[in-house]
């Protein structure tokens, strides 16, 4: 029973054209957030946020004809309106690199006639496919201005780089993963960790645009990546954005690790062992229950939130490399 | 000092750090240092995962592991530091909790609450100059799951109206699930057990239920030895299935079992993922490995056999043993054992030996071409001492102490059925290979607390960051009525609720089907 040859080499050529999608789409959006119109929400005049419903008429500045004025001192020939273009071109090769992942994913599962995400490649691979559709979901609903794709697709084109390093031929499972829980365990630990990676790019995208505000009251110098803020929505935008996320993907890690605990009970005999990924699973959840309730906490809790969703993306990260190709454990399996 | 006013400090000082402890800041740096804490295991071995490790470790780093060892470095989870760490978020949860639901179960006996004077310094607000019906505002808000009660004054009839009371419940219920789980897990050591094993294929290789037929066993305290339920288990045969890369992709232990002190009857086919279920035991197929079968013929031509599992160094099980004879050349005319020609062996078995040399890495797990490479010590194994040993491996500290001297005679790469002569004419003889299955045997009665436990935990997170709590209230007066509504959770889509809901009562639009309670 190995895999059939045929079916996984389409599945990795819909993966490379799946991170060449996401590499225009990366590069359409630096064009669009480099050229295209400041964000209205820029302006001072704007509802209280008390009110707030999600911003949702005048955040999306993307298909406005408005002229803008602050294109002056851009020595540039491109005009807001073929920026526009180019980050609608980026859109559809971003829902089409979208497409192309899922065809890769779905590939890889008929190529070994199993659930796709036997490996830590593929485990990768999925993760960044629920970060982009969870990515989609959220510019569909107009809660953030397309653009900020730019730094989704970055995080998630690194992401896939990465997990070429540690590519594994599609075939069969281990034993201790030929159980329905597969289905169960890894799907939910996918895409709660595929929110997760959004939650921290909204997170830092969060900081990012603090510290400019900071910086631009204070009339002080600002310099890279601190510039960026400058195009970025309304600091409680992306940090209420980055909350739902969170609140979003918590109770699915909270399942994924009950999940993982009623597995380990059925394939190690316990559903705790304090094996190193049940560690950091734990260390994961601690820190992002503490996001939860820091956010809770008053204005100081409020202000540390976004760093603590930061730590605990780093926690996940580290759940996934560190665990698997350093500290080893249970969850080390043949081609990692 | 008057002993009243010693007490009365006492009192406000423990009242202050009793706040301090209870407040949600504290909780949070605790939550922060537990997640802190509990990075040191993962990067230490630890003795519950796999004490070989620990050994290993201590005599990688003989200064430093001792000083580890002191602060629990190799026993984080069973901490005193640890636990006092948890201990305290408890602690400090359950004071945070137990106002909580009392104020709750207060909150759910009393009517809405009266709104302000005017409604206008509400954040969602509404006047209409017409006087709508309140008993229709009532039913409205009703139909909407709103809790709602109406005052009826001289001058005019208040409606007030609340709903979300679901957020604080689930709130609730998964903090205290989360209490559950963890006297589901205390209740769980206290009185379960396990046991790990190594079972050798054959009837010699079976055992019965009792802890020192474990190779390694933890026993809660609450549980007794006697307590272990009597059954017995053998391996028949063991079966895996690899890949040419060498991955395994089945494993299955035919095993025979018996109940009640009955001899191993019962056949069962045991598989990762599918335990065993015994007397409230779970029976669990763990891994699996070889125990090559080596004899050794003494000077005195006597021969003896030993059959020990040798433990996997690599994914192609290349194996490192040992076998130790310590009632090797004793006389059999006088029954004198020669203390210093007890004879050991250490060595590497090959499921698979390479072609080429070097003979020292097997390039499959599958038993395609077996080789044993042996290490031959003669004198004192130490065994006699009583001191305990590892079967793992010759001891180390006799031979350090010179105790234990090499044969030295070339090692050779043994296939079955090859023998291999020492310099004192004895023999040492690869007779065979019998596998062998890693089994862990383990009674949890927590198990099913933590699961309930586990349940409601997803019970209450759900609706507790999910369901806004939110006010509405409708005062009907001499100049119209005014609207007004609150909401104490953050919650997008409030504004959009209240005046959907405003119109319908102020009779400007028809009531929906239903208004979702969630999120938008």
């Amino acid at each position: 029973m190995t895999a059939d040859a045929g079916l996984a080499a389409a599945s990795n050529a819909t993966f490379v054209a799946a991170i060449i999608l996401y590499a225009v789409a990366m590069f359409g959006y630096a064009v669009e957030y480099a050229f295209g119109r400041k964000n209205r929400l820029e302006q001072p005049a704007r509802q209280p946020v008390t009110v707030g419903g999600p911003p949702d008429v005048s955040e999306s500045p993307d298909e406005s004809d408005e002229n803008d004025h602050e294109q002056n001192n851009l020595n540039t020939n491109l005009t807001p309106a073929q920026a526009v273009l180019t980050g609608r071109v980026a859109t559809v090769a971003m829902v089409l690199g979208a497409l192309a992942h899922i065809a890769s994913v779905l590939l890889r599962g008929l190529a070994a006639n199993r659930w796709p995400w036997g490996n830590m490649f593929e485990f990768i691979v999925a993760v960044c496919l629920a970060g982009v559709i969870a990515w989609i979901v959220v510019v569909a609903r107009k809660l953030v201005a397309r653009r900020l794709g730019l730094f989704t697709m970055l995080t998630t084109v690194i992401m896939l780089g990465v997990a070429t390093r540690v590519y594994t031929e599609a075939g069969p499972l281990v034993p201790a993963l030929d159980s329905y829980w597969i289905a169960i365990h890894v799907l939910a630990a996918i895409v709660a960790f595929g929110i997760f990676m959004v939650g921290f790019v909204t997170a830092v995208l969060h900081l990012i645009k603090r510290r400019w505000v900071l910086l631009t009251e204070r009339k002080k110098r600002i310099s890279f990546p601190f510039t960026l803020g400058q195009r970025l929505p309304l600091a409680e935008t992306l940090e209420r954005i980055t909350w739902r996320l969170h609140v979003l993907a918590f109770p699915l890690w909270t399942f994924g690790v009950i999940a993982g605990a009623v597995w380990a009970r059925e394939s190690w005999g316990r559903y705790w062992g304090w094996d190193p990924k049940e560690v950091w699973s734990f260390v994961a959840w601690v820190v992002y229950a503490a996001y939860l309730h820091s956010r809770a906490t008053g204005a100081a809790g409020r202000r540390w939130a976004p760093w603590i969703a930061i730590v605990g993306w780093a926690v996940v990260l580290f759940n996934l490399f560190g665990v698997n190709l350093v500290l080893g454990g249970l969850h080390s399996y043949a081609g990692v | 000092m008057t002993a009243t006013s010693f007490r009365r400090k006492t009192v406000s000082t423990a009242r202050r750090w009793w706040r301090q402890l209870t407040s949600m800041r504290t909780a949070l740096v605790l939550l922060l240092i537990l997640a802190l804490a509990a990075v040191p295991g993962s990067l230490l071995p630890q003795r519950n995962l796999n004490i070989e490790q620990v050994r290993g470790y201590f005599a990688d780093n003989p200064e430093l592991a001792p000083i580890l060892d002191r602060l629990w470095a190799f026993d984080v989870y069973a901490s005193p530091w640890f636990a006092a760490i948890y201990l305290l978020l408890f602690t400090s949860l359950i004071g945070c909790l137990l106002p909580r639901l009392r104020d709750f179960v207060h909150t759910l006996r009393k009517p809405p609450p009266q709104p302000p004077a005017r409604m206008d310094i509400l954040p969602q607000h509404q006047h209409v100059d017409e006087q709508v019906d309140a008993d229709h505002a009532a039913a409205v808000l009703r139909k909407n799951r709103f809790r709602v009660s109406v005052l009826r004054r001289d001058t005019d009839v208040v409606v007030s109206a609340e709903k979300g009371f679901l957020r604080e419940a689930g709130n609730l219920l998964f903090h205290f699930s989360l209490i559950g789980l963890l006297i589901g897990m205390a209740y769980g050591s206290l009185h379960g057990w396990y046991g790990n094993r190594i079972l050798v294929a054959g009837e010699t290789g079976a055992f019965c239920n009792s802890l020192q037929q474990y190779d390694e066993y933890g026993l809660g305290a609450n549980v007794t030895p006697s307590d272990l339920a009597p059954f017995c288990l053998q391996l028949d045969d063991f079966t895996a299935v690899f890949l040419d890369t060498g991955q395994p992709t089945r494993f299955t232990a035919d095993i025979q079992y018996g109940q009640d002190g009955q001899a191993p009857h019962e056949p069962y086919r045991l598989e990762v993922n599918h335990p065993l279920e015994l007397d409230g035991a779970s029976v669990f197929l763990l891994g699996h490995g070889y125990a090559p079968v080596i004899s050794y013929t003494d000077r005195y031509g006597v021969t003896q056999v030993s059959t020990t599992p040798f433990l996997a160094d690599d994914a192609m099980l290349t194996s490192t043993g040992a076998a130790v004879f310590p009632d090797a050349n004793v006389d059999p005319e006088t029954g004198e054992a020669d203390p210093n020609a007890q004879i050991a062996f250490e060595g590497i078995f090959m499921p698979t030996v390479p072609d080429d040399p070097p003979f020292t890495t097997s390039i499959s797990p599958d038993l395609d071409n077996p080789g044993l490479m042996l290490v031959g010590y003669r004198g004192d194994t130490g065994l006699d001492d009583g001191q305990p040993q590892s079967v793992y491996s010759v001891s180390p500290e006799q031979i350090a102490d010179g105790s234990l001297d090499i044969v030295d005679v070339d090692p050779t790469v043994l296939s079955i059925g090859e023998s291999w002569e020492l310099d004192d004419g004895t023999e040492v003889t690869f007779e065979g290979v019998l596998p062998y299955a890693t089994l862990q045997v383990r009674e949890d009665p927590g198990e099913i607390l933590v699961l309930v436990f586990a349940i409601t935990v997803l019970m209450g997170i759900v609706p507790a960051l999910t369901v806004k709590r939110r006010r509405i209230w409708v005062r009907v007066g001499p100049d119209g009525t005014s609207l007004g509504g609150l909401t104490r959770t953050e919650y997008d889509g409030f504004d959009e609720e209240f005046h959907q809901l405003a119109d319908i009562i102020a009779g400007r639009e028809r009531q929906p089907e239903k208004m979702g309670s969630l999120t938008p």
